[in-house]
């Protein structure tokens, strides 16, 4: 049977802090077992100090393996410490509804920590009651802590209405983020967003600013739409854009 | 390059920000302190302490600084009891924060037994957790208060080795020095110490377990305290030495002992940092030379801090 993701994600971050598998084993059976909240933050705290911050290593085997656990989840970019702190909340004994717990950890979280709390949503359980935490992570200011959402996670793909996918979209543009790496960009695109991405252009260009070839990805599939057809066939002949950028 | 060991920049703005780095601040500590008028709930101090452990980070970060913080319970607050319960029961959850070098500032204001109270059971917290502590020392009564932060550090038996006692002056630096703490002056104009004081005070001490910050708060204070500082000892005759010591150096060695503080945290930062606060940032791949330019430049104009 295929691996599930907190045996993946124990099993990379054991193998790669091998001198520290006792103290990881040990911590994450006492805190499956309904220990005191505190010991979790512990773990949670002691994490980096632990084990370090390099980069998970990952081989082409892993990452198929991640998608097979959780289509879509690719943790390629995830770190040694963050895949321990979601690999904790995941082994955690749930004393509180699991979205009680997150946000009482995203109240208090450094950076780190709130960038592995918001990658790791493609995981957890009963993850349509997260809606109202996810919503202040895109609020943030921080762009990693927006990229940890809205990059290589396809939580927004699977649980965002139109209206909140929309606005993602719309602010990576504003923050100078980008848009490939977000999951079901095509998948998801829709006539509504294909209205605003234009009206977005426009006023770029109105104000002499370039946009990104990246933009027209989820346009294209209104190419051929009345309204949007007259706006960018305007734009091709004003040498704003041009139909390599939309083919 | 510097490293400036007290800065409220949650006061300050990015101007501020910018004269700094171009002033060769690569590192600073923001301690944990009054934000010039009481918490009134429980919860108000709690979002502050998220605030200076990731937003003002965050924020530090993109002017190529490397923010660390100080969590506490400050001395004035300490005497509202109700507030000071609800901030001690969050406490151990901060302190173990990304960046958390010590627990402060804490210590007397007025030295009442609510102060006394909440500035042992930090210490103990401190001892417990192997964190450093950044003692404030009282601006009234501060012979007698400095002398007994450092008793009562003692008795809970907390080494010196992990006291930095910080806003020191002429009157307090030869006990504190003498005890094994660690001296900070608070480099600000008017009520500390000005920077003039400060390099007199380098030429009878030297540079053993001197640290040397700008306090800069929402107060009349300056941003650049040590950079000016640095350059006036420098002009005076100080050694290059010395002053490498009490501007960067002994700060890094002895909030370092938090383990949360490593040179290479702004030399070369970990891919992870580099991905997620440091991106696009240019300033800090390879090091760099400390230098004062515009904006530092035109704020240095007036050198003197006194």
């Amino acid at each position: 049977m295929a691996e599930t993701s907190a045996e993946l994600l124990r099993r990379w971050v054991i193998a790669q802090c091998a001198d520290q598998a006792a103290w990881i084993e040990e911590s994450l059976a006492t805190i499956s077992q309904g220990s005191p909240e505190r010991d979790l933050h512990v773990f949670l705290g002691y994490a980096p100090r632990k084990l370090g911050k390099a980069d998970l290593v990952l081989s082409q085997t892993d990452l198929a393996a991640a998608d097979a656990a959780h289509p879509g989840w690719n943790p390629s970019g995830w770190s040694v410490d963050g895949a321990a702190r979601v690999l904790a909340l995941l082994t955690a004994a749930g004393n509180s509804p699991f979205s009680e717990r997150f946000k009482d950890l995203r109240r208090t979280s450094d950076v780190a920590e709130m960038i592995a709390l918001y990658r790791g949503l493609p995981l957890y359980p009963e993850p349509e009651t997260l809606e109202f935490e996810v919503g202040e992570g895109l609020r943030s200011n921080i762009r990693a802590v927006f990229e940890a959402i809205a990059h290589h996670n396809p939580y927004p793909r699977d649980h965002f209405d139109e209206h909140r996918w929309n606005h993602m979209i719309l602010k990576a543009l504003f923050v100078d983020s980008t848009l490939s790496p977000i999951v079901g960009l095509e998948e998801r695109a829709n006539p509504e967003l294909a209205r605003i991405l234009v009206d977005y252009a426009q006023e770029r260009w109105a104000a002499g600013r370039p946009v990104t070839d990246e933009l027209w990805i989820p346009v294209k599939p209104f190419r051929n739409d009345p309204a949007i057809a007259e706006q960018l066939n305007k734009a091709i002949r004003d040498g704003q854009l041009t139909e390599e950028a939309l083919a | 390059m510097f490293i400036d060991p007290h800065a409220h920049m949650i006061s300050r703005t990015t101007d501020d920000y910018e004269a700094m780095a171009a002033a060769g601040v690569v590192a600073m500590i923001e301690p944990a302190f009054w934000v010039g008028q009481p918490r009134t709930y429980v919860g108000t101090y709690v979002d502050y302490l998220s605030t200076i452990v990731g937003w003002e980070r965050f924020r530090a970060s993109q002017f190529g600084i490397r923010h660390y913080c100080t969590v506490g319970l400050n001395s004035k607050e300490a005497n509202n009891e109700e507030l000071a319960e609800g901030v001690m029961e969050w406490l151990p959850r901060f302190a173990l924060k990304e960046g958390v070098v010590a627990i402060g500032e804490i210590g007397y204001d007025e030295q009442t037994p609510l102060e006394d109270k909440y500035f042992r059971l930090q210490l103990a917290l401190a001892k417990e957790l192997h964190l450093p502590v950044m003692v404030h020392t009282p601006h009234r009564d501060k012979k007698r208060g400095t002398s007994r932060s450092m008793d009562v550090c003692e008795e809970m038996g907390v080494d010196p080795s992990m006291v930095i006692i910080d806003h020191n002056n002429e009157e307090t630096v030869a006990e504190t020095l003498q005890r094994g703490y660690w001296a900070g002056f608070s480099i600000y104009p008017s009520t500390k110490m000005g920077n003039a004081r400060m390099v007199e005070l380098l030429k009878q001490y030297g540079s053993e377990r001197i640290i040397v910050d700008s306090a800069c708060d929402w107060g009349i204070s300056d941003c650049l305290g040590v950079a000016k500082t640095a350059k006036l000892a420098l002009e005076s005759g100080i050694s290059q030495e010395t002053v490498h010591r009490v501007c960067y150096q002994n700060a890094l060695d002895a909030y370092g002992q938090s383990g949360q503080m490593n040179e290479q945290d702004w030399l070369n930062p970990a891919a992870i940092d580099q991905r997620t606060l440091f991106e696009g940032n240019s300033i800090l791949r390879g090091g760099r030379e400390p230098r004062i330019e515009a904006p530092g430049e035109r704020r240095a104009g007036q050198m003197l801090i006194e």
